[in-house]
């Protein structure tokens, strides 16, 4: 994408660009895997870790802001140029709001503590694999131009929508059977939403790419079965 | 050498077609400069035509108003016509044909004369005018329409030459106006001005485009994003895309127009 320009120095500037979305993308993805592994592990340390790290995803946010509106003043671009500077722009805050979202994960370690049994528990570890393999593919598809692969991460979504209402119809079943583990599991219901966030923003992710790569919008009918809203009377569940 | 790509792709013109161009290809002695070019120009749309110097963009204009008759060594063959009057037919008047499709060069150009007169010698030449009163309604009213009114108004005998690069353009613009021509060709209008001149006369071609047809040659994309509504971009001679502006900017179908409108031809 970025070579050949008659001016080389816009070469660099774009491929430096690329560089900066990808390793913030990488950090991103980390956060997630660790924010993940805090709560099933309840690792407090990691998870510390994990929210003192979102700040890397936020100083890559302001420079790639920086950048991208240096490049449409001093190099007015136009076509796929332009497509993936702005996309890389819209890509850099969804992978914000990844790394938010992974530092709402990991607070949860410690308020989670031991109140709750290991069986609701799985669920997390169940979707936060589907989530992180979004965000990874995602990101290679970014990198590779693989427009492919982008298709395939928007596709997943609607899977992944039917996982997080499977799991919260779980948990639901778990807090009526034993109201004890409300607390807990409301923790749980709440990083189950988080992950299905996430899956949303990778499957922006996957638009912006598939428009960068082919200049059209990626086929209108996005899946979308988040049907939760409908079910939230906890009667009509059971 | 690589062989010549002639694909052309077109997204076709919504609304009426004003200048339609079928099959039209052109020499310079042995030297063929345009390759079958097809293209429709819409009416009271602004067209730009763009691509690398040398790529045939203003041997493509000048066909629009015969211009390239002058040019002993020059030859073409094709069909243009205007409202589907053939222009190159036996029986046409090129000089009526002139009036009808003025034109704007790159350089400003005032004739060494008045302002009054450099508007008003169009209309004396072909007659338009009734009256000396008419006249000076018909100059007054074009240098208003090429908003140049207000800062000549009181100084239309001086000179022509004698006024900004900026404010000449205008002129030539209110003098290719004055005839009433139905369509207006301009090649590379901007190239001379500065910024705040340029931006004068592109806001002139975006008001112009209710009453005329224009079709304009420009180097700068910016500017044919900023002003025109369709574009055609040729290359070594051919047409390789044209379509509605936004897609050629955003989203350009052929390699060719990529490459070109991100700066990347060598
Ligand atoms: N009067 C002429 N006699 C011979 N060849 C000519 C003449 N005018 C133009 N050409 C040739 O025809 C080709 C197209 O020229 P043209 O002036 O149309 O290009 P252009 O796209 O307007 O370029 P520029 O952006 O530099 O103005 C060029 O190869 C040019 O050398
Ligand atoms: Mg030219």
């Amino acid at each position: 994408m970025a070579d050949n320009h008659t001016v080389s120095a816009f070469d660099q500037e774009l491929n430096a660009l690329k560089t900066k979305v990808l390793r913030m993308g990488g950090i991103a993805e980390a956060n997630v895997a660790a924010a993940i592994q805090a709560i099933v592990r309840r690792d407090k340390a990691l998870a510390d870790r994990t929210i003192s790290s979102d700040q890397r995803i936020d100083v890559f946010d302001g420079e790639i802001s920086e950048l991208v509106t240096r490049l449409l003043a001093l190099r007015q671009p136009m076509a796929v140029d332009l497509r993936f500077i702005v996309g890389t722009l819209k890509i850099a805050t969804d992978l914000e709001r990844i790394g938010d979202y992974a530092k709402n994960i990991a607070k949860r370690t410690t308020a989670i503590g031991t109140a709750v049994p290991t069986q609701p528990m799985h669920a997390i570890p169940r979707m936060g694999e589907m989530v992180l393999g979004m965000v990874k593919d995602v990101l290679d598809s970014l990198s590779a131009e693989d427009v492919e692969k982008a298709v395939a991460v928007r596709d997943r979504d609607a899977i992944l929508d039917e996982l997080y209402n499977s799991v919260f119809r779980e948990l639901l079943t778990y807090m009526m059977e034993d109201p004890r583990t409300i607390t807990g599991c409301t923790h749980l219901l709440f990083i189950a939403k988080n992950l299905e966030r996430i899956g949303d923003h990778a499957t922006n992710m996957a638009e912006a790419v598939y428009y960068i790569v082919t200049g059209k919008r990626m086929h209108a009918d996005r899946p979308k079965a988040d049907v939760t809203a409908e079910i939230s009377d906890p009667s009509q569940v059971a | 050498m690589t062989a010549l790509d002639f694909t052309t792709h077109t997204i076709p013109l919504e609304g009426k077609s004003k200048i339609s161009a079928k099959n039209v290809n052109l020499w310079y002695g042995e030297k063929q400069a345009l390759h079958n070019i097809n293209l429709e120009v819409g009416e009271n749309q602004v067209t730009a035509l763009i691509g690398p110097s040398g790529c045939g963009k203003s041997t493509f204009l000048r066909c629009l108003n015969r211009m390239n008759d002058t040019i002993p060594s020059c030859r073409i063959q094709g069909d243009i016509s205007i409202d589907g009057d053939d222009i190159y037919a036996q029986s046409l008047d090129v000089v009526h044909l002139r009036a009808r499709v003025g034109m704007v060069f790159q350089k400003p150009n005032p004739f060494p004369k008045s302002i009054f007169d450099n508007v008003a010698y169009g209309p004396r030449l072909h007659g338009l005018s009734e009256s000396k009163d008419h006249l000076e309604h018909i100059v007054k009213s074009s240098l208003e329409r090429a908003g140049l009114w207000k800062e000549v108004s009181d100084r239309l005998l001086s000179p022509g030459t004698g006024l900004s690069g900026g404010q000449q353009q205008r002129l030539c613009i209110a003098r290719a106006i004055a005839v009433s021509p139905e369509v207006i060709l301009m090649d590379e209008p901007c190239s001379a001005l500065d910024p705040i001149a340029t931006a004068k006369v592109e806001e002139l071609i975006d008001e112009l485009r209710e009453n005329f047809t224009i079709a304009i040659v420009t180097h700068s994309m910016q500017q044919a994003a900023r002003v025109s509504q369709r574009t055609a971009f040729f290359h070594l001679g051919v047409l390789v895309e044209n379509g509605p502006t936004e897609g050629i900017f955003t989203s350009p179908i052929d390699k060719r127009t990529q490459d070109y409108v991100t700066g990347r031809f060598g």
